[in-house]
């Protein structure tokens, strides 16, 4: 998955959407099993994905945010601007 | 609390600006049944939700709503972006551009400003479930009436996507509500108010699902 920046981006929208998802349907099905074991899956393969992208162009987050030479959270692109702007 | 994440919920990426959608789209943003309302209606109702399960629901997609509302807001933003003053007067946008320019304001599109009455914190968790499942309806609708004005598909495809949350949220609050009418007397859900009343079984049934 993901060999370029947009692409990978657009494959971590994916797994989130899949994690917002399961989290929705646990919060009303809490003893479903299958649903966790989704859930716990889907969140790894999300975790590193997330670390992947944020160590290769921007971090996603401030827990990713790590930097030395410049405020790489600061630098970071604006999501509502798109890439057509 | 809350923490950001750099990315949108899904993806707006709009090419070419066009300033007649952004006043239509604009009322999904601070409009009656905008997601502003959805957010702040939800996160609003949490503390008055006797029910753990059903608060960490409104928390949940309160929370979703906000990454909604961020995606409308997107949408309004890149539909005005780059505005000449002809496309203003011409699109019959000046009248927002005259108090706010090309910035990203909550209102109604027919020009009534966003208020906290546009959704209700009863108190009461079957009243306010039912808000809920409305307001999801009520969303659901405006999308509908949205998608049936636009035919760009760089705009109907994040629209799309919000419509499709309306009906999945909906569905959500239709099973909080049943698991809190399991948690009342079936013979009488309205017997009490659970987030405020104490009934009358409290001392020898501990989970009764009153307040006490």
């Amino acid at each position: 998955m993901g060999n370029n920046k947009e692409q990978l981006l657009r494959d971590i929208g994916i797994v989130d959407f899949v994690l917002t998802e399961l989290t929705l349907y646990l919060d009303t099905h809490p003893f479903d099993r299958n649903a966790m074991e989704y859930f716990n899956h889907y969140n790894r393969i999300k975790h590193q994905m997330e670390k992947e992208f944020s160590m290769k162009y921007f971090p996603l987050n401030t827990s990713m945010a790590e930097s030395n030479k410049e405020w790489r959270w600061g630098m970071a692109p604006l999501p509502w601007e798109g890439v057509c702007g | 609390m809350w923490s950001y994440e750099r990315r949108l919920q899904f993806p707006v990426n709009i090419k070419e600006p066009n300033a007649k959608l952004a006043q239509v789209i604009i009322s999904q943003f601070g409009g009656p049944d905008g997601e502003l309302s959805a957010s702040m209606r939800y996160l609003s109702q949490r503390y008055s939700m006797p029910y753990k399960e059903v608060a960490g629901l409104l928390t949940d997609i309160g929370t979703e709503e906000l990454a909604h509302m961020e995606m409308v807001s997107a949408i309004v933003h890149q539909l005005t972006r780059n505005l000449s003053m002809e496309e203003i007067e011409k699109s019959g946008f000046a009248t927002y551009y005259v108090d706010h320019t090309l910035g990203v304001w909550p209102t109604a599109a027919a020009g009534i400003p966003f208020n906290a009455c546009e959704f209700q914190v009863k108190g009461d968790p079957i009243t306010d479930l039912t808000e809920d499942l409305a307001a999801e309806q009520k969303a659901r609708s405006t999308y509908d009436n949205i998608l049936r004005l636009i035919k760009e598909p760089d705009v109907c495809e994040p629209i799309k996507f919000l419509r499709e949350r309306e009906i999945v949220h909906f569905q959500r609050f239709g099973e909080a509500l049943r698991m809190t009418q399991d948690r009342l007397d079936s013979k009488n859900f309205y017997a009490f108010n659970p987030a405020f009343d104490k009934c009358k079984d409290c001392d020898d049934k501990p989970d009764c699902g009153c307040k006490n």
